[in-house]
């Protein structure tokens, strides 16, 4: 027998949801399952593979025949179900009588307990009816009701609940107010209450159970990775591998320690390592070594060691100062380095005549050899090779000039007399002019200018030349200057001259201050000074007012310009009438380039330049206003035929009975708008755009002058104004209602993006992500870091492994928390649509387990047996 | 009192070798660098063209099988050796810095079906044709030692493939019935079947390790959970499936090396439909290997090369081939996800580059900012048709290329007879063409009608 179970459709009373048995439904194997609908596939067949939830359609057709006989049977069902109901309201009220009330519900169509008095004559008439129904010519025998039927009619047909089959409870409903069935009625119970042992399940079924169950919970385990694969998919830069481990370097010792000699070769190489003694395992020192180690105590060693490193750092120390002193450039270092030497040796000096006279005497000797030795060879004087070239350098070369000064300065200070006389004697040692200037700084005659040697220090002069300390010069010195003048040795009027010749070169026109400048020079007014002027100013000093001069005289001789001058002031001028009024200055520029130009300039070129300048000016303005014409008076072409161009709209209207109205209605309703003069204008300011304009290319100030106020002349303009060829004709020149746009470049489109491409969802988007640059042009170093970040970084000669829960940077070990925690429902819910196929058998036991794996995945529908 | 003093970063000024330029302060006004997009876009293309300039992935080829080669096995930890065994029972250890054989064993009668390193790398198993599986060091023998296994198990049947658990001294064969085994002993701990098929792969989950799958020769993937010695659920596929592999970064993704010249991608929960399917070979597709990172796969094919896939992407990004290359039997992505390796039917192994165009060695930091941002403006501007007509231009040999072009064709004309017999009035024919990939996903035993 093939039965099926029917699940309730509708919810209903808690007492009728029980087990009731319809009669089964003939099932193709391909019906869909539906929820809460009779499916069960017969057992005896072996289970075939569920199919998909949506058929394919070639199946549909099929399908449907046999739903239609499904729904039938469904029908059936509830109809069944409804006369349950009606028996089961029915049954308590009537008691015992239950049989005979259910057939008079069946008659009636309804049981109702208002009806119990006239149930005797109801029955009365029915029997009667029986009986007539006996005597008349159809003679049908009546049921024998020999059991408790459900419902019998009268009419000895089963009612439709008469398939059911009986219920125990039902039987012992009546026996219920007998207290003498107690007993049975409690064996009854019993026997109910105990459950039948299922039959085990065919081994194949078995496996596949426990499959299943594997299945569902290895797949809930596995899903716990689940959040941390969604992770990596999304992360913006993956480092592999995973756990970044220290490699650890073992020791080759303890690498080697398994290592045995084992062929041949290996054994001889060992024993003659072994022979030798040669440390295997701490290949540090040899046995010599160590002794020689341990020779030596500690703490000498250390003292020893601690001495040498001073020793090199104090060494080092001087070599870096010696380095450094060294390669200072500056003269005035030097010069005080020098000072201060010959201070220190005057000091000595000093001592050693104290100390020791005749030692000083001796060194005193020393130097008055130094300087007989220099009065002989003359070495410092200007008489030398290399002083020579120099006298001809200084004429041209202040470093030249000042390495001649310097020489003799050196001659003097060698040539001076010591002398260990007492200060006193000094003054009457001056007007020799031999004095020492150097060697005598004593503190008496420092203060006073006047005791110190001759103030002619040739170092001092060029500063003094042009300086701006002329009247400061006393004018008692220059009679002193008369006087010395004759004293100059001939080396320094040798560099006289060549001042004097320079002054004569620069300054040509102050000839009256000629003489008196070269004479302020002399008395230098540092003379009192001790030191001379560091070079660096008198550098500045020297050079500086030359140009200044220059400077000065060209803009106060404004008589004399040169001719270049003239001729630019007169070109601006002319540049300046261009600027105000067009027509007039062309024609006053053209006068005048005429009158300029007779001599220099190819008169003729420009004017006629300037002429076709204006000319072009004039068809510019002619050409503008033509063209306005033209326009305006294809406007008025246009214009009327506008009205016969489009007649489709008025001959609509007109075909129609209040044509003219509805005419008129819609001209006063657009009144205001003029779309085809609209339209009109619209490609008039298309094709204006579409024409190539002409490119400018002329630069203000080259070859001419500029500045605020100034054009560039109109050659030039015409020259560097490259007009464009003319476009070609538009193709829609011949269509007046017609925009073509010919603006798209189809050699352009070829290296664009023709469709927008997959992750992006907008232009917008892509054109942003096109437009932002990454490179290191556009950004900061480390945005431009950021922004090429590589998605996966791995490292050279590591071995990458299969992830594991240590790597997951949120899961303690072990603990397994983050991994998969907010992974399952989802997963659930897909498990509950798609994993575990409706209408699977699975006995009662293996159900909890599936509860408890899946939640709801447990299949609802059981199998009664 | 208060000393202001300016304070500069070496950093912003300083050049990092004697020969560079001196570093010089950087305006970043836009106004100042005009064009950005036209000149990025240049770069962009100059990279493009450079990238395919360099293309250059095969770095050597291993000769000295003296027959085609069957299975390959990385060594767990060491990146320089990689294991092989050839079709006449030979196995070979190679040295890949030397590009050299280290060791050669005759290690079966017969093929060398599979071979695995256990997971300390100390020794490696191998299966034969002799029905035997041996167990063999690592080192090779000391002077005087004979080259012998450690342990032999002879089996009834022949096994077709071997792997090692990846954490326990557990390992699995295949042939007639999935066996896992313990290491110490003779007989199988415990043995999987799920119909009576012979049985040509198996392979342990990386990440969740008691899970394996297998591949059968009636076209099912069966998974398999040790810990309850019990097989899960099988799919069943057009053809048959030769080989799987798990994806070593997502436990429950693994792809699966189809007859059909397609690649499956399978999400072990939801095993109804692929997720991807991984179609441009024009033959049976042999053997797959993830690369460690878990983002692409190298797919060995019977149509004489080697594919590199995305895992989430339908179609290959690389394919490599040479002239002598035939029939790619296996094939193996090095654990420091940098080279290919594959083995082919005339005897050689060939070591690849598993991006065609990187350079070798270590690059200089400018020289590494160089290349990423040249990177970065491929990846940029890599839909504009000209960058992408370069970036995706590739040399295929006559009979493949001719045999993608009668594909496609035969593709066509079968999603037209669909279309024409089964939806009519479908306004987009093409999106209703259904992926023939699955045919069912069962926990049962029953054969399931053919799919279209």
């Amino acid at each position: 027998m093939l039965w099926a179970v029917v699940a309730p459709p509708a919810p209903c009373p808690a007492n009728l949801r029980r087990p009731r048995r319809a009669r089964a439904v003939p099932e193709s194997p391909g019906t869909p399952s539906e929820a809460g609908t009779v499916v069960s596939v017969p057992r005896s067949l072996p289970g075939p593979p569920r199919s998909p939830p949506v058929l394919p359609p070639r199946r549909r057709t099929r399908c449907h025949a046999t739903r239609t006989s499904q729904e039938r049977a469904l029908r059936q069902g509830a109809r069944a179900r409804r006369d349950t109901r009606w028996r089961f309201a029915a049954v308590p009220a009537c008691g015992a009588m239950a049989e005979e009330e259910d057939l008079a519900a069946a008659a009636a169509g309804s049981g109702s307990e208002s009806e119990e008095g006239e149930d005797g004559e109801r029955r009365h008439r029915q029997l009667l009816e029986a009986i007539s129904a006996l005597s008349g010519r159809k003679r049908r025998k009546l049921a024998e009701r020999s059991e408790a039927s459900g419902q019998v009619s009268e009419f000895n047909v089963t009612c439709k609940g008469a398939g059911e089959k009986l219920v125990l409870s039902e039987l012992l409903q009546p026996i219920h107010p007998k207290s003498t069935l107690g007993s049975v009625r409690k064996e009854l119970a019993r026997v109910k209450r105990k459950a039948a042992v299922e039959l085990p399940l065919s081994k194949e079924e078995a496996k596949r159970v426990v499959r299943e169950a594997a299945y569902v919970t290895t797949s809930k385990d596995v899903g716990k990775w689940q959040q941390v694969v969604l992770q990596n998919r999304r992360a913006e830069q993956l480092v592999f591998p995973l756990r970044q481990d220290i490699a650890t370097v073992t020791p080759l010792e303890r690498a080697t320690s398994a290592w045995k000699a084992r062929t041949p070769l290996e054994q001889e190489i060992f024993g003659l390592l072994h022979k030798t003694q040669q440390p295997i395992t701490d290949p540090l020192l040899t046995a010599e070594e160590m002794a020689s180690v341990q020779a030596m105590s500690l703490e000498e060693a250390r003292h020893r060691r601690a001495e040498l490193q001073k020793a090199r750092a104090v060494q080092s120390y001087y070599e870096a100062k010696a380095r450094r002193a060294k390669r200072i450039k500056s003269k005035k270092y030097h010069r005080m380095l020098k000072k201060s030497r010959r201070r220190q040796a005057l000091k000595e000096f000093e001592q050693l005549h104290k100390s020791d006279p005749a030692a000083a005497l001796a060194r005193l000797e020393e130097l008055e050899q130094l300087r007989m030795q220099e009065r002989m060879s003359l070495k410092h004087q200007s008489k030398g090779k290399w002083a020579r070239s120099r006298a001809i350098m200084a004429k041209y070369d202040l470093e030249a000039r000042k390495a001649m000064q310097e020489q003799l300065a050196r001659n003097k200070e060698l040539m001076q007399k010591v002398r260990v006389e007492p200060p006193e004697e000094e003054p009457c040692e001056l007007p020799e002019g031999d004095t020492p200037a150097l060697p005598v700084p004593t503190g008496a005659s420092a203060a006073n200018p006047w005791m110190l040697g001759k103030p002619n220090g040739p170092a001092t002069e060029p500063e003094a030349q042009e300086g701006p300390r002329d009247d400061t010069v006393p004018d008692a010195v220059e009679n002193k200057d008369e006087m010395e003048e004759e004293e100059l040795s001939e080396e320094e009027a040798l560099l006289q001259d060549f001042e004097q010749k320079r002054r004569e070169r620069t300054g040509i026109l102050q000839g009256h201050s000629e003489e008196h400048g070269a004479d302020e020079t002399e008395p230098g007014a540092e003379q009192p000074r001790d030191s001379p002027v560091p070079p660096a100013c008198s550098e500045e000093l020297g050079d500086s007012p030359v140009p200044s001069v220059c400077a000065e005289e060209l803009v106060s001789a404004g008589l004399e310009l040169p001719p270049q001058a003239q001729e630019q002031l007169l070109l601006s001028e002319q540049l300046h009438h261009v600027q105000t009024m067009e027509d007039m200055e062309n024609l006053a520029k053209e006068e005048f380039v005429e009158e300029q130009e007779k001599l220099v300039a190819p008169r003729a070129g420009k004017q006629a330049q300037q002429q076709e300048a204006g000319r072009a000016g004039d068809r510019h303005t002619k050409k503008t206003t033509t063209k306005r014409k033209m326009i305006s008076l294809e406007a008025v072409l246009d214009g009327k035929p506008q009205e016969m161009d489009c007649p489709s709209l008025p001959v609509v209207l007109e075909e129609e009975e209040g044509g003219m109205e509805q005419r008129g209605m819609i001209t006063e309703a657009f009144a205001g708008d003029d779309v085809v003069a609209d339209f009109r204008r619209e490609k008039r300011k298309a094709e204006e755009a579409a024409k190539p304009r002409p490119v400018n290319l002329v630069l203000p100030g080259w070859g001419e002058w500029g500045g605020t106020g100034l054009k560039p002349s109109t050659r030039k303009i015409k020259r560097f104004l490259i007009k464009p060829p003319p476009a070609p004709p538009r193709k829609d020149r011949h269509l007046p209602h017609v925009i073509l746009s010919e603006k798209r470049n189809i050699h352009a489109a070829a290296h664009q993006v023709s469709e927008l491409p997959f992750p992006f969802e907008q232009h917008q988007q892509f054109e942003q992500s096109m437009r932002t640059p990454v490179g290191s042009t556009w950004n900061t170093q480390r945005a431009f870091q950021k922004l090429t970040a590589p998605r996966v970084i791995t490292r050279t000669g590591h071995i990458i492994q299969p992830i594991s829960a240590e790597d997951v940077p949120d899961t303690a070990p072990g603990s397994g928390a983050r991994l998969g925690g907010e992974a399952m429902p989802g997963r659930k819910a897909v498990l509950r649509g798609k994993a575990v196929p409706k209408g699977k058998a699975v006995p009662k036991g293996k159900a909890v387990e599936g509860k408890a794996a899946g939640g709801k995945a447990q299949p609802q529908h059981r199998r009664a047996r | 009192m208060r000393v202001k003093v300016l304070s500069r970063n070496p950093d912003d000024y300083v050049r990092e070798t004697k020969l560079d330029l001196q570093r010089v302060p950087r305006n970043y006004d836009p106004a100042l660098h005009p064009f950005e997009v036209a000149r990025e876009y240049t770069r962009a293309l100059n990279a493009t063209k450079l990238e395919r300039v360099f293309a250059k992935p095969f770095l050597s080829s291993l000769d000295g099988h003296r027959d085609g080669v069957n299975c390959m096995a990385k060594h767990p930890k060491s990146l320089s050796t990689v294991l092989s065994g050839a079709c006449d029972g030979e196995v070979k250890i190679w040295n890949l810095t030397r590009r050299q054989c280290i060791r050669t064993i005759q290690a079966h009668e017969g093929f060398v079906r599979g071979m695995c390193a256990r997971f300390c790398g100390t020794s490696f198993f191998t299966v034969g044709d002799d029905k035997t599986v041996k167990q063999w060091k690592m080192e090779s023998p000391e002077y005087g030692e004979e080259e012998e296994p450690i342990h032999t198990i002879l089996g009834k049947t022949v096994y077709t493939g071997i792997d090692h658990h990846w954490k326990e001294p557990v390992f699995a064969t295949c042939g007639h019935q999935v066996d896992i085994w313990d290491e110490q002993r003779t007989s199988p701990k415990c043995s999987l079947t799920w119909g009576f098929d012979s049985i040509s792969s198996v392979k342990f989950n990386p990440i969740e390790t008691y899970l394996l799958g297998s591949c059968a020769s009636d076209r099912n993937i069966v998974l398999y959970d040790m810990r309850k010695s019990t097989p899960l659920k099988k799919v069943i596929l057009n053809m048959r499936t030769n080989t799987l592999c798990w994806n070593p970064m997502e436990a429950f993704i693994f792809t699966a090396a189809n007859e059909d010249y397609n690649l499956y991608t399978f999400d072990m929960r939801f095993l109804e439909s692929p997720v991807m399917v991984h179609m441009d070979h024009v033959s049976a597709v042999l053997d797959v290997d993830y690369s460690p990172t878990g983002k692409e796969f190298v797919s060995a094919s019977f149509d004489k090369s080697i594919r590199i896939f995305p895992v989430d992407k339908g179609h290959s990004r690389e394919v490599y081939h040479t002239k002598r290359m035939q029939h790619v039997i296996t094939v193996k992505w090095t654990s420091d996800n940098k080279y290919i390796l594959c083995g082919s039917d005339e005897m050689n192994i060939r070591l690849w580059k598993a991006n065609a165009s990187e350079k070798l060695g270590v690059l200089a930091p400018r020289e590494k900012a160089a290349m990423n941002y040249n990177q970065k403006l491929k990846e940029k501007f890599q839909f504009h048709p000209q960058i992408r007509r370069i970036a995706q231009h590739r040399h295929l040999p006559k009979s493949i290329y001719c045999q993608i072009k009668e594909q496609r064709i035969m593709r066509e004309a079968r999603r037209r007879k669909y279309v024409f017999l089964f939806i009519p009035s479908h306004p987009n024919p093409i999106l209703s063409y259904p992926c023939s990939a699955t045919v069912a996903a069962v926990y049962g035993s029953g054969r399931a009608p053919l799919s279209i």
